[in-house]
This record gives C-alpha cells, structure tokens and sequence, in this order.
C-alpha cells in the first residue's frame, strides 16, 4: 500500500544499503546522548503513535522499543498478542487492517512465522519496523549489535565476526550476516551440522547487489567446521542462545553436549584475539551456550548491547515516521 | 441434435491427424470427419471454428472440488465451471473431501452432482485407505463399480511401504491406478516451501526435494514389484523425474503428471511471502524446473494436470507458514501452457493435446475419450492459440481466489468447450 509521505518500513537489514545501515546508525549515535540526561525525553516524535504488535513473548525487545517512542515523545500502545491470529478467528491481514484505521504513524510486529511485517506492510498505511519475525530477520537487533562492534572496535570494515550456534533458525544471525558484511566485515559461522547449512554462504551472494562497492573486496561469509575454526582470531564472537526444543527435534543429543561441544568456555574464548569482544542476544542460557565467566568477564558487552538498543530504536523509529538520515 | 465444427483445425494424436477437417456430431457423440467439400448435413447446426483448433477435450486428472465438505470453497457445479471456461471437458477430484471419498456412496454423489451441473464430466478418484489414514485399504472395487477411475491418498501420502505395497497388489485385480503424493513426511514436516537457498534467506522451513524423491523411487521399485500401475502425482523435483525416466525404460508400469505451476514458477517467488505461492509439493528452484521442462520435452512426463486447490481467502489471508498449501488452476493451465511451453518452441501443438487429452484418457483408462475417432463422446476443446488475454481473479467461475496468476497476459486460450455434444462454455 502507498505509504503517507516519508513514511518507510524497516522489514530486513536484507533490504537496506550500506548506505542506509550507516545512515541509521549515525542517527543512534546522536539519540545516544539523551539516554544519559537526567530528563530522558525529547519533543522529536510528539503526535505520533506507535503500536508494538508482540505475538511472541519478549521483555526486553518490548521494553527497548517502548522506552525508545516514550523519550522521543510519542504515543506507545503495547499489544501482546499471545498466540496467532488464528485462534481469535481473525486473519493477519484483518488484524492489520484494524489497527492501521486507527492511523497509528508507525507498527512496531514481532511474530514467530517469518513474513510478516511484510504482509503486514502490503495493507498498512503505518510504517511497518520488524522487531523479529520468525527465522527471517530481527533487524533492530543487529543494528544494535553493529553499534556496540562499532563503539568498541571503531569500524566494522574487515574485521573477522564469528557467530556461533543455531545458524539455520536465527533471525539474529541473518541480520547480522547481512549488515556486517555489507559493511565489509568477514563472517564465519560454526555450530552443530544440524542447525548450521553447509551451503549457507549463498545468503549473501543473493545480497551482495545491494553491498557497497568498498566493502565487497573485504566481506565474506564462511561455514566452519569447527567452532574452534570460527573463533581463531576473531575480533568479534557472537554467541546465539540454543532453545530447548531442538532437542526434542533431534538437532543435538542433549544441553549437556552441546555446552561441551560448542558452547563458549574461556578456553574457546582464548583462541580469538587478545582484544576480542563478546556478544550475546539473550536471553543467555548459562553453562550451555555460553559459560558464566565468559559472559561475567569484562570481555562481554552483553549489557552494552541492551543499552544501545534504546537508542537504535530511537531512530528506527524516527526514521520510520519521516524523519531524514543523520539529522 | 446435429452439431457440425466447421473450418477448424483438427488435431487429433490417436489417428496422426492434424489438418483442416469438419467434425459432425450427433447425439452427443462423433459421428463422422467430413471435408469441407461435403457441405453442412441437413437440419444441423454450425459451430464456425475458423482459425481456431479442434481437439478432443482436456481432461485434468488432479483437482480439488472440495464437496462434500467443504462447500466454502468451492462445489461441483462451481468447480466444473471453472473447469470449462478453462478447457477441460473432464476433471478427475481427489478425495480428500469430508468425509473422505473412500466408499462407493460419495462416489456416486459426486457424479450425479457433476452430472446435474451438467459443465464437466466429473471422474473420482478413491481413496487408497479407509479415510486416508494409512492403515485400512477402502473398498477399491465398490468405488470402480461407481465410478472411480483411480485411487490415491493424495495429500496424505501412504507412509508405511508394507500398506503401499499391498495397496498396489489389490488395486491391479481391478485395474486402477494407483496415484501417489511423493512426499516423504518425515522429512518434509513442518516444511512451507522448497528447501534451498531461498528458504534460507527468507527464513522459511524447507520440504526439501529428496522427500519426493525417496518417496517416488519407493513407489518404483514397488510397481516393479506388484506390477501396478503407478500414476505419479505433479511430479516437481530433478530426481522424481529421472526415476520416471529410468522406470519407463525398465517397462515399468509407470506414468506421471506436472502441474502448469511446477513447469513456470520457481521458489523465486516467495519472496514477499504471498501465502499463494505456497502449496505441495513447493515451487522449486531453477535446476527442477529445467529437469521438469526436459521431461516435457521428452516424453518422460505424460500429462499437464492443475491440482486446482481452492482455499477461501480467509484461510489464504495467514501468516506464511500456517496458511494452507494449493492454489486453483483450472483457468489458467491451458494459458499457462500456451505462454511456457508452446509460444516458447519447447512443445508443438499435437504433444500439447496428447499432454492434455490423449494420455490422461490412456492413463485413467477413459474408453471413447482422448480422441475424436468416429464412435467416441463429443467432449472437444476448441482453441484459438494466438488469443491475448488477461486472467482477473476477480472473475474467476471457481468460488475462491487463491491463484497467483491474477493480472497474468496469456496468449492462446480455449475459446469453447463441448461436453457430449453440448457447448457449455463459450467466448
């Protein structure tokens, strides 16, 4: 549907240009600062409404995205949706059409199946922002990630990433896969054969149109072996929390295993560069995918990830309802 | 009733004939081929087909008609328009109706439905086991009796060899062929489209190809056994279609079908998640496709079948992966074909009528149909290939909409449709 003037979606990172990932994240930097004032709010989006659509259970992503429209002013309306429209007897595309003729500015959508801020953004005339949509893509999550990367390596361009466990499920591995390696950054990923695609590298084959002409000598995508493989030498390892029902779908043996055999111990840890630093999504699973003193060390930046949520958010949304890069 | 098809072009495989030659039909059936040089009988009507071909009707051996059951989405009568304003005098429904038609008594209903419509012939297929659940075989020889022309389970594969196996044995005593869904469910559970790259990047679980492979070499191997007769359902992966090809030069007894979907879309155009690209088997990728068209092209694959699968958009309206599998075909296969393979020189005309008429009459066994030989039932498709035309969903005869085609400019449709000597669909 024809969107309002200035108006935009944020469905993938897929979509976005190098360009456009830059552009956002230097919008964040500037809403950085508001975060530290003792008054936490500006006038930028007063008037504007946002909804947060949540059809999956989320704490912090929930909270991230209302903190971000309240410092900015605008109107938040949380819906929590705990199962699918199915079981209300009302479509997808109904439940959209319902909220978009109370003319919200902006729909923020979590949703288990992948897809749906896209369908949602056919039939709505508020800008669409993907806060994680099945498998697909958590986009706002590898912004706020490449912010943290950024803020503690200076630059993303040819730096070696190693993202490690779940790969075929994570919508936070894809979106990482396609920013930081349209910044130029080289990606190596590791886990169980299950759940890590041999063939994955074609995921930014299929991208690479959209990539910078700069970042394409550098960037790459490999599929390791090993988890000790990924890990050598790499700037940034970025750990994805393991879910339980995997298990019950034959992916792994058992938690303990996995912990054994992928999961990031201070040994692993020892084999990336001295300076390496540590993320992690969360929720973290302790002892599985990632040990107590990795994630307790001053190498993980997991609460800096949180903390730079609020602002990537904050310009998320304010470039969603019409507000121009960089400003 | 004395109806003359006059100035057309007949293309008729079964007698080699493919030249300018009038067709006299009486009483519902083919009476004679005359020239234009007998003039018109006397007290008969005439159905001017200049420029336009004359074959004998399309016959789609795997559709949906979803009634009994499920009249929401569509119904005999709605079903078998549909079905002759797209070309096909003849339509073959699957039987995963509600209830299942796994006895003689749905079969009949359906025939006197289709026969009160009074649109298209209507040929059921039984169901393999007691409501398709894979443990019981259904009463295969009451249902021929009434009418069905063969049995499958369709879109509830037989998963247990050992049933499969004696399915086929019991089905050959009454000479019907088995049809079979390849898909292996254990490996294609929870699976919404073609695993591959593109299910990756759009975050999608995969039904991966091989779950169709491993079913169809099973069926294979156990038709070379039993010796049946095993009809492959919309065949749409690289390895289906090269165990076809390997099993026919065996002397296997062995045919298959491809849907006008599997042999112009691939998983490209899931992209966007429009719930009307998802059905089963998936579209797939380039390299299937391309295996698919060499299978038209060489004769490995027998038949164009739709699998018109109507859905009711509320059901169509989901989310991706919840939103059910199929979408309808009977309006566009015969433009579909038209646009992808003949205007493209991958097939010429008279292996189109075989695709369409000829061999799914041989395949079902459908005596006096497939032909316009003297003698046989005047069902004819009467096309003009080179008319343009735009397929509207919005206009579409079948009850639902759930065709990704819609807006879609064909060149080359069927202009009429007759059905026992009776026009019952006309431009």
């Amino acid at each position: 549907m024809e969107k309002p003037y200035r108006r935009r979606d944020l469905l993938g990172i897929r979509e976005l240009t190098e360009a456009d990932i830059r552009g956002i994240l230097d919008t964040a930097e500037n809403f950085r600062e508001i975060n530290t004032r003792e008054i936490k709010k500006v006038p930028t989006l007063r008037g504007k409404t946002v909804i947060n659509l949540f059809f999956e259970n989320s704490t912090r992503t929930r909270t991230s995205f209302e903190l971000a429209a309240k410092r900015l002013s605008a109107d938040a309306v949380n819906i929590s949706v705990s199962s699918s429209s199915v079981s209300k007897g009302e479509t997808l595309v109904d439940t959209a059409l319902n909220l978009d003729a109370m003319d919200p500015d902006c729909i923020v959508v979590r949703h288990g199946s992948a897809g749906v801020p896209h369908q949602l953004a056919k039939v709505s005339r508020a800008a669409v922002v993907n806060a994680g949509d099945g498998s697909n893509e958590h986009p706002t999550q590898a912004l706020l990630d490449a912010m943290t990367i950024r803020e503690h390596k200076k630059k993303i361009q040819g730096l070696e990433v190693a993202i490690v466990g779940d790969i075929l499920h994570s919508r936070v591995a894809r979106s990482n896969i396609h920013l930081l390696t349209k910044l130029g950054a080289k990606v190596r990923v590791a886990g169980p054969g299950t759940l890590v695609p041999r063939d994955f590298g074609y995921l930014i084959e299929e991208a690479g149109t959209s990539r910078g002409r700069e970042s394409v000598s550098t960037a790459s995508l490999t599929v390791c072996p090993h988890v000790e493989d990924a890990i050598r030498d790499a700037d940034v390892v970025m750990i994805l929390r393991i879910q339980r029902e995997r298990q019950d779908s034959a992916y792994f043996p058992t938690l303990r295993e996995y912990a054994v055999h992928y999961g990031l111990t201070n040994g692993r840890l020892d084999l990336a560069k001295k300076d390496a630093i540590v993320l992690h999504p969360g929720p973290m699973n302790r002892g599985i995918e990632i040990a107590s003193e990795v994630a307790d060390s001053s190498r993980s930046l997991i609460l800096d990830q949180v903390k730079y949520g609020v602002a990537v958010r904050m310009a998320v949304l304010y470039l969603a309802t019409g507000g121009s890069l960089g400003s | 009733m004395k109806l003359l098809i006059a100035n057309g072009h007949l293309i008729d495989p079964t007698a080699n004939e493919n030249t300018g030659m009038n067709v006299l039909i009486e009483d519902g059936k083919v009476s004679a081929w005359l020239k234009a040089a007998d003039g018109v009988p006397e007290g008969c009507e005439v159905f001017d087909a200049s420029g336009l071909l004359v074959a004998p009707g399309f016959i789609d051996l795997h559709v949906h008609l979803r009634e009994p059951g499920q009249e929401h989405k569509e119904t005999i009568a709605s079903g078998c328009a549909a079905a002759a304003a797209g070309g096909w005098t003849s339509v073959c429904p699957m039987p995963n109706t509600n209830p299942v038609n796994d006895n003689a008594a749905i079969t009949r209903y359906m025939i006197e439905q289709a026969e009160h419509a009074g649109l298209a012939n209507v040929f059921p297929i039984g169901a393999i086991t007691k409501s398709s659940d894979g443990a019981e075989l259904a009463e295969m020889g009451e249902m021929k009796a009434a009418g069905a022309v063969a049995v499958s389970d369709d879109g509830r594969p037989v998963p247990n060899a050992g049933i499969m196996r004696r399915a086929m044995q019991y089905a050959k005593d009454f000479d019907l062929p088995v049809i079979d869904h390849c898909e292996d469910k254990s490996l294609s559970a929870g699976g919404v489209m073609h695993e591959g790259k593109m299910s990756l990047l759009l975050g999608l679980k995969g039904m991966p190809a091989l779950a169709e492979d491993i079913d169809a070499v099973r069926d294979i191997i156990l038709a070379k056994e039993t010796g049946a007769h095993i009809h492959i359902a919309h065949v749409s992966t690289k390895g289906a279609v090269e165990a076809v090809r390997r099993a026919k030069n065996e002397g296997i007894n062995v045919t298959c079908e491809v849907t006008p979907h599997h042999f112009t879309l691939t998983d490209r155009s899931v992209e966007g998640y429009d719930t009307n690209y998802k059905m089963a088997p998936p579209l797939r990728s380039e390299e299937h496709l391309e295996a698919v068209i060499e299978g038209i092209k060489d004769g490995t694959i027998d038949a164009i079948a739709t699998d018109h699968a109507p859905h009711h958009h509320d059901e169509k309206a989901l989310e991706f992966d919840r939103a059910p599998m199929g979408i309808t075909g009977l309006e566009t296969g015969v433009g579909l074909a038209f646009n992808e393979l003949v205007h493209k020189g991958i097939i010429g005309l008279e292996r189109l009528v075989e695709l369409c008429s000829t061999n799914p009459a041989r395949i079902f066994k459908l005596a006096g149909r497939g032909t316009l030989a003297p003698g046989s039932v005047a069902d004819i498709t009467i096309i003009d290939p080179d008319h343009k035309w735009t397929y509207r969903n919005a206009e579409s005869r079948s009850k639902s909409r759930n065709c990704p085609f819609d807006g879609w400019e064909f060149t080359g449709r069927a202009v009429a449709t007759i059905v026992g000597g009776r026009i019952v669909f006309q431009m």
